[in-house]
């Protein structure tokens, strides 16, 4: 927290959207960092405010006699940035889990896009439109940037064995149309010099973005983001920031994330989500979230117990 | 001190000069145990990929497929109905490994993956003498163990056949896993199970798929090494040669299989004729090891195996 007036509790999103507030971002830190206010989001407000793109409804996950979640009713509503706070070991992963199907819950539902999808496994979940990144960033280390990428891809992919084997035909548009999309997303994260690169070979902070790459390949309605800014230093943080904005806004891709960087939660975010204990205990914007008496008392251990 | 440099380094170059109809002969030979040996390889090969593991039970899977082949095959059932049946068995097994074993232990390490290998290894090798018997069985398919005269050379019918289908199944394979949509995939699970998920891949389809595959190519290994030596248990070693093919070709790649497979077998080949009346013999027990052993030094990914990137 080496830059207070980018990632202080003080800061806020951007005034304007669209590319003008991009461009804001990317030339003008003033601007960025500037006015109060609400940020407008790519789909604007009445997207905002329309029907959630997906809610959990009361859902509890027990790990034998723990309770990482209870009862736990969320809404992710379509084209905002939320943000998953609370203490450690509140929750937020295994919320996340259980929303990309790695955990199923024992009570409670789960429905996006106004369908219940509580027991889907994750590739169903993946193909519903859902996409993820790891805490612990999880790439395919052997493959290049841009093969990480191509498989990210894999569910948009059809056709046929055999046309692909020889390498023909609809195939060969096929690989052609992907492999644009992919360099798209390629200079869009600005990796082109390690595009070649074996994931595993490159710093941490650019293995988080060629994961966020990965996930946005397979052009997900709803982003999930595990900690995309653990162990990262201010400036990296920063570009992170911009890239997550910069995806909500130009592609009007839905964010849920979680962080622990307060500057850059009340930054970034539309909305805040509050877990501690398993349980919700505060949700609102940046502002209400900040002086919510329970938020407090969690994370300053006042009337625990 | 001149002679011995002589007779290793000048005389067995002589020998293949002055008859090079035996040279080809002999070079016909290693290839066509070269190409049976990336057979099993292969099976090694398709399992690793896609699971980062190494399946200690291939072999036996050779002999299981073979097993029940004869079995089948002393039951009446003609050849054709027999070797379908036995494909069935296979795929069979693989749906059940993939939901016995492998479905509870995702997201474990892979060292309890070849833990459980083990076990599946012995539990195959009882299962199958249960089913059909310990008895030394003898493979018929048909093709005579027989030479011929083509050109003034003498080829084996058997091995020449079992070397054709074995270089053929290879290159299917190559291009299945090198080109398709599935090789992708398969190197995604092979890489990290939690994200080949993530993004929408299902690993039991994969897992069933690639045992299915390693399955099919544990058959056509049985039938070409059963047909030649017979079905019985030491089938099932045969995958101790395949380990120096692989550590040669790299675990992880189709065309390494291949090209290690051959090495290995023209190597000792060419060895056990040229060279091996020089220490006394059996050149072809040993040669397949120390090449091993050279690249274990020198080059442990293999010729065409990933580099081992390992982030200190």
């Amino acid at each position: 927290m080496s830059d207070p007036e980018a990632h202080g509790l003080s800061g806020s999103r951007p005034a304007g959207g669209g590319v003008g507030a991009i461009a804001g971002r990317t030339s003008n830190p003033e601007a960025r960092h500037g006015s109060a206010g609400a940020r407008p989001s790519a789909g604007g407000v009445e997207a905002i405010s329309g029907p959630p793109l997906l809610v959990t409804e009361d859902v509890s996950v027990r790990f034998g006699a723990l309770l990482a979640l209870s009862k736990v009713s969320l809404e992710i509503r379509r084209g905002e940035v939320l943000a998953i706070i609370g203490p450690n070991g509140a929750g937020k992963t295994t919320l996340l889990n259980v929303v990309s199907g790695f955990y199923h819950p024992y009570e409670g539902r789960i429905v996006f896009e106004g369908r219940e999808r509580t027991h889907l496994a994750p590739p169903d979940v993946a193909a519903l439109g859902i996409a993820r990144t790891f805490q612990n960033v999880a790439l395919f280390r052997g493959m290049s940037v841009l093969d990480n990428l191509m498989t990210g891809r894999l569910l948009k992919m059809r056709g046929h064995f055999l046309l692909d084997a020889l390498w023909w035909g609809p195939a060969k548009r096929q690989e052609l149309a992907n492999r644009a999309v992919v360099e798209r997303i390629i200079d869009f994260l600005e990796i082109q010099a390690i595009r070649k690169t074996p994931a595993g070979k490159l710093p941490y902070g650019l293995q988080k973005r060629v994961e966020l790459g990965r996930a946005l390949a397979a052009e997900p309605t709803l982003l999930l983001l595990d900690e995309p800014m653990a162990g990262m230093n201010v400036e990296e943080k920063e570009d992170m920031s911009r890239f997550i904005l910069d995806v909500n806004s130009e592609f009007g891709t839905t964010i849920a994330l979680i962080e622990h960087d307060m500057g850059v939660v009340m930054d970034i975010s539309d909305r805040v989500a509050v877990l501690d204990y398993g349980r919700k205990i505060a949700e609102g914007t940046p502002e209400q979230v900040r002086k919510d008496q329970a938020v407090l008392d969690a994370y300053l251990g006042a009337t625990r117990g | 001190m001149a002679s011995l440099l002589y007779a290793v380094f000048v005389g067995p170059f002589k020998d293949m000069a002055s008859s090079p109809s035996f040279l080809v002969e002999v070079l016909l030979g290693g290839i066509a145990t070269g190409l049976m040996y990336s057979l099993v390889a292969l099976g090694f090969v398709l399992i690793f990929k896609a699971s980062g593991v190494f399946n200690f039970a291939q072999g036996v899977m050779v002999l299981f497929a073979a097993l029940t082949l004869v079995g089948l095959m002393e039951k009446g059932l003609p050849v054709a109905v027999a070797l379908l049946l036995t494909m069935a068995v296979m795929v069979a097994l693989a749906f059940a490994i993939e939901r016995i074993v492998l479905r509870p232990l995702v997201n474990q390490e892979h060292i309890i993956l070849f833990m459980a290998t083990i076990g599946l290894n012995f539990f195959l090798e009882g299962f199958g003498e249960m089913l059909w018997g310990a008895n030394v069985k003898r493979l018929d398919v048909g093709i005579p163990d027989r030479s011929m005269m083509v050109a003034g050379i003498q080829v084996n019918q058997l091995e020449m056949s079992a070397a054709g289908t074995a270089a053929v199944l290879v290159a299917v394979l190559a291009v299945f896993f090198q080109r398709t949509r599935i090789g992708r995939a398969l190197r995604a699970v092979a890489d990290d199970h939690e994200a080949a998920l993530s993004i929408g891949i299902p690993l039991k389809t994969i897992w069933i798929i690639v045992w299915s595959v390693a399955g099919l190519v544990a058959i056509v290994a049985g039938i070409m090494w059963g047909a030649k030596s017979g079905v019985q248990f030491s089938l099932s070693l045969i995958a101790l040669k395949a380990l120096p093919v692989l550590i040669l070709g790299g675990f992880t790649s189709v065309p390494g299989a291949v090209v290690g497979g051959l090495i290995v077998g023209v190597g000792e080949k060419l060895g056990e004729v040229y060279w091996g009346p020089l220490v006394g013999g059996a050149i072809e027990n040993w040669f397949a090891y120390v090449v091993a052993l050279v690249f274990l030094l020198f080059r442990p990914q293999g010729l065409f195996g990933e580099r081992i990137i390992e982030r200190v």
